[in-house]
């Protein structure tokens, strides 16, 4: 039978997991936003 | 093979909603708002892109400087009602991980406000942040009953950061802006204080009401009201901005300067009978929020 403590980790895990998948993205399309928009102003 | 449980290998890793609460969000949502208005207050058009980002730094560093905070004052925390639910004094989280988060994201958000916009914006970010970590919360937090007159300054930085990612420089305007800030803190604090003495007197902490008692408190909240007053009329007065700003700086700080009366010559000592100190703290967060957008409306209306 799973311990329940060992559930609460895992589901931690996951959604951290998760979330740092996202943020990551988010981190990957602000970067190149502010790749753009600095290749504008220079130009 | 047998497979061990992952309780007897690793301690409960922290839950990712503990983590945003030791960034305070609800301090936060001033620290953003008084730099997204130094940055559109700023005379010089800022691509929609950066100033995001700018705003984002300043947010993630002061996420950072509150997560430090937390991560320092633990013991404190743990003492005082208002703050014992936070993650580390309830336990639900090793002060370690708060160290190294608080720690990656100011770090984070210094090289990423230097990648957006200029090496002063983000050295200025990055001496806030260590401002409110080393001098107010190190420091002077625990010493002096002074702690948030020159603390204050920590929390006076936003629009200076936001001005500076806009324009690469800082002029009399974002240094006026920096000062209301820093003279608001006190009042704005003082009044707080008064009703929850008991909770920094039980900590330990030497704020004003604890150290020198209710009546010299509530002087010292007039006393810095003035030269806020002064201040925050100041933008106007030196030309630096329009009509819109200077009617409703006229207006909040007539309203500031008669709830700090009240506040003077209120003669309870029960936190009970403390409405006008109530009503100071709540109308002062108004206050502020008030004089900036008026900043912004006053640049983009005029």
């Amino acid at each position: 039978m799973p311990n329940p403590e060992d559930e609460l980790i895992r589901r931690r895990q996951r959604e951290r997991s998760r979330l740092l998948a996202i943020l990551l993205g988010a981190f990957v399309v602000l970067m190149f936003a502010i790749t753009i928009a600095k290749m504008g102003i220079n130009r | 093979m047998t497979s061990i449980p992952i309780t007897e290998t690793q301690s409960l890793p922290a839950d990712w909603r503990d983590l945003l609460a030791l960034t305070k969000p609800r301090v936060m949502s001033l620290v953003v708002f008084t730099g997204l208005c130094g940055l559109l207050a700023a005379p010089v058009a800022v691509h929609p892109v950066l100033g995001f980002t700018a705003v984002l730094c300043i947010a993630l560093g002061a996420g950072a400087a509150g997560a430090l905070n937390q991560w320092y004052e633990a013991d404190l925390d743990g003492k005082m009602k208002r703050t014992a639910n936070r993650p580390l004094p309830a336990g639900r989280m090793s002060r370690q991980t708060a160290l190294h988060f608080g720690v990656g994201l100011g770090a984070f958000s210094v090289i990423l406000m230097d990648i957006a916009a200029n090496h002063l914006a983000a050295a200025v970010l990055a001496v806030s942040i260590l401002f409110y970590v080393l001098v107010y919360t190190v420091w002077l937090k625990r010493r002096t009953a002074q702690n948030i007159v020159i603390g204050g300054a920590a929390g006076a930085f936003p629009p200076l950061i936001g001005w500076a990612a806009a324009t690469g420089d800082v002029t009399a305007l974002p240094v006026l802006l920096f000062a209301i800030i820093f003279l608001w803190t006190p009042p704005h604090f003082w009044a707080l204080s008064l009703f929850v003495r008991s909770d920094y007197a039980n900590a330990g902490v030497p704020m004003l009401p604890v150290v020198a008692g209710v009546e010299s408190t509530r002087r010292h909240i007039l006393l810095y009201t003035v030269p806020m007053i002064a201040a925050a009329v100041a933008p106007w007065a030196l030309g630096l901005t329009g009509w819109i700003y200077g009617a409703v700086s006229i207006a909040l700080n007539a309203a500031f300067l008669v709830l700090a009366f009240a506040v003077l010559v209120n003669k309870a000592t029960e936190p009970k009978s403390m409405r006008p100190e109530k009503r100071l703290f709540a109308f002062s967060i108004l206050y502020l929020f008030g004089l900036f957008a008026a900043l912004v409306a006053d640049r983009w209306m005029i």
